[in-house]
């Protein structure tokens, strides 16, 4: 039966990024996602998620928990669009956004 | 409706419309003036052979007759769907198709587009829908794709998308839905001459269909994203 | 070692073939201007709704660029996809860019948006050929691995140069489609061979349907791209006759359902079985004379 997914995470006790432009990494097909980063008011992280893969949200608050873990982003919104992605392409696509940011200027 | 019955109803029974197999041509006096007749009959799959016919017929209306009515009558079941029409270059053939119909719109001809049987995909596209307007009769269907082929490279269950070809307009075949799309101007009802003589005074040759669309409520998004774009 | 164009994906093949760093991108993925139609069918929407535009420079020079993801839902074109590039190419009529550059790869109507796709698609073509008719030059890149195919195949061929590697696909419907339709003795769609001489790019370029033949390389489209700036034809009737001459012509020489070895043969390309293991400058060669016509000639 069709129907898509939707998740929200949000972390605390990050610190906040220095100024970037919106960025996209990744592409929409099955097996993979797009993840878009923005910055955020406030001091969370922010994740959202819609995702035709059902029933994975455990899956997902530990892929997330840990990419937190990783990173420490505070005034962050990540939103994704997943269409099946295995963790660990997930955590990939992350870590290049997060990279992408870095390196990106405003 | 067959196309001689069409041909009566818009013309009366004294007009020079012949069929050579699935090609349609001729004219047709109507007004006190002359107009070209080119199309398709008998659910036609349109390979490099009858896209060319088509175009150069509407090539030689344009070469002897500035200014000429065109009225391109479709009947398609598609695009041929064979190895020596992908070889030959059926897009090609296609592409030089349309851009004979847009040619005779710059050159001041009118042209428009009737559906009065079935039209499918890429038949559909270089024929009626590169009219000024295009226009259906309201039995008439219109289709991208039938939904067993459609399931097949979607991925998506036929169930669902019969369901959806009832209820949803993006997939339902009816023209209603076309109009209420922008995609048909409008259907042509009881006075067919009179709808004829309508679509002949609208000299408006803009593509209108997203605009019509949005005011009908059928595609809204479309004129919108067109409009953001020019405001970027 | 070069980069393979068909491995990169729409935004790296952009950012590739304009100057670097000019790419602007309107309606960007930030905007959120998505599909309103895939969330009904469980499928996910993607932020560009598979299409980045925008405005870019080429050698310098002033153009608007679309990039199509083939990835996402095969680069059909849906109502939001189909409007961004609309959008485009009016935008082209006012601004009056040099060209008008398409990084096209596509299924061409989007299936799961129907309807919608289809007008979309001739909302397209009539836009390009407007922008073409306004002397504004319109260049197709096509080198994505799904080719370019259906109704954008129509709209790619509408420009007035189709740029081509030789690894990828210009034609209407795919090889499944005809074998589903009248069986493998038709068309087998496994066999590669045969489904590269009769859609791929070194087919179109040695009968005329290309106009420019690259290799699978970002440095060599973008070559091609700048190459086409001056490459503008206005779409007269003397244009559209001769045209229709050469492709009655070219249809006459298949009258037998011909394979494409033989088709070569008689169109007088030297050793026509040869040419599958030629790479692209090879293949550049062997375009004969008469074909030259039917295409720019660029080299």
């Amino acid at each position: 039966m069709a129907g898509m997914e939707s998740l929200s995470f949000t972390f605390d006790g990050g610190r906040a990024l220095a100024p970037f432009a919106p960025t996209l990494v990744g592409v929409v097909a099955s097996g993979n996602l797009e993840v878009l980063v923005e910055h955020a008011a406030g001091t969370g992280c922010r994740i959202d998620i819609d995702t035709s893969a059902r029933g994975f949200g455990g899956i997902w608050e530990a892929v997330l928990r840990d990419f937190h873990a990783r990173h420490r982003a505070a005034g962050l919104s990540v939103a994704i669009h997943d269409m099946g992605a295995t963790p660990a392409v997930v955590s990939l696509r992350l870590d290049q956004a997060m990279a992408a940011v870095r390196g990106a200027t405003p | 409706m067959d196309w001689h019955t069409l041909a009566a109803r818009l013309f009366g029974t004294t007009h020079q419309v012949v069929a050579d197999g699935d090609f349609l041509c001729g004219t047709a006096a109507f007004d006190g003036a002359t107009l070209a007749i080119v199309g398709t009959t008998n659910h036609a799959a349109v390979g490099v052979d009858l896209a060319l016919r088509q175009a150069r017929a509407i090539l030689e209306v344009v070469a002897a007759h500035p200014g000429r009515p065109l009225l391109l009558l479709v009947d398609t079941q598609g695009q041929m769907l064979r190895r020596r029409d992908e070889l030959l270059g059926i897009h090609r053939a296609m592409a030089h198709l349309g851009g004979c119909i847009d040619l005779a719109r710059r050159q001041g001809h009118p042209v428009i587009g009737l559906v009065y049987d079935q039209a499918l995909s890429g038949g559909f596209i270089t024929s009626g829908l590169m009219a000024d307007a295009c226009h259906a009769l309201p039995e008439a269907e219109i289709r991208v794709m039938r939904v067993p082929a459609m399931a097949r490279v979607t991925k998506l269950p036929e169930e669902l998308l019969e369901s959806l070809s009832r209820s949803n307009p993006v997939f339902a075949p009816g023209v209603a839905n076309y109009v209420a799309m922008g995609g048909v101007r409008s259907l042509w009802d009881g006075d067919l001459a009179a709808h004829l003589r309508a679509a002949l005074a609208d000299r408006d040759t803009t593509d209108r269909r997203a605009e019509e669309g949005a005011a009908r409520g059928g595609r809204r998004v479309a004129a919108d994203v067109v409009r953001q774009v020019l405001r970027a | 070692m070069t980069r393979s164009f068909a491995e990169m994906s729409a935004r790296e093949r952009l950012a590739a073939v304009v100057d670097a760093g000019s790419f602007h991108e309107w309606l960007p993925p930030a905007a959120r201007v998505m599909s309103p139609h895939l969330a009904q069918l469980g499928v996910p929407a993607a932020f560009d709704d598979g299409v980045a535009i925008g405005r870019a420079t080429l050698a310098g020079r002033a153009v608007l660029v679309a990039a199509q993801e083939g990835e996402f839902m095969g680069g059909g074109v849906g109502e939001v996809h189909g409007a961004k590039l609309v959008g485009l190419l009016r935008r082209a009529l006012r601004d009056r860019p040099d060209a008008v550059v398409l990084l096209a790869e596509s299924g061409g109507v989007r299936l799961h948006e129907a309807n919608a796709g289809l007008i979309a698609v001739s909302e397209v073509m009539r836009a390009l050929l407007d922008a073409r008719a306004a002397g504004i030059a319109t260049i197709v890149l096509i080198g994505g691995a799904n080719g370019c195919f259906g109704g954008m195949g129509i709209v790619a061929r509408c420009a007035d140069t189709v740029v081509m590697s030789d690894i990828a696909r210009h034609a209407m419907s795919g090889p499944e489609v005809i074998e589903s339709a009248h069986g493998a003795g038709e068309f087998d769609s496994r066999d590669r061979a045969l489904v590269w001489r009769t859609t791929g790019g070194k087919h179109r370029w040695l009968s005329g349907d290309c106009d420019t033949l690259v290799e699978d390389d970002p440095q060599a489209f973008r070559d091609a791209a700048v190459a086409a700036l001056d490459g503008h034809r206005p779409m007269t009737l003397a244009a559209l006759q001769q045209e229709s001459a050469l492709l009655q012509r070219r249809a006459d020489l298949d009258g037998d359902n011909a394979d494409a070895f033989e088709l070569w043969s008689r169109l007088g390309v030297p050793d026509a079985r040869s040419v599958p293991d030629l790479d692209a400058d090879a293949v550049r060669a062997r375009r004969p004379a008469a074909m030259a016509p039917l295409a720019t000639g660029a080299a």
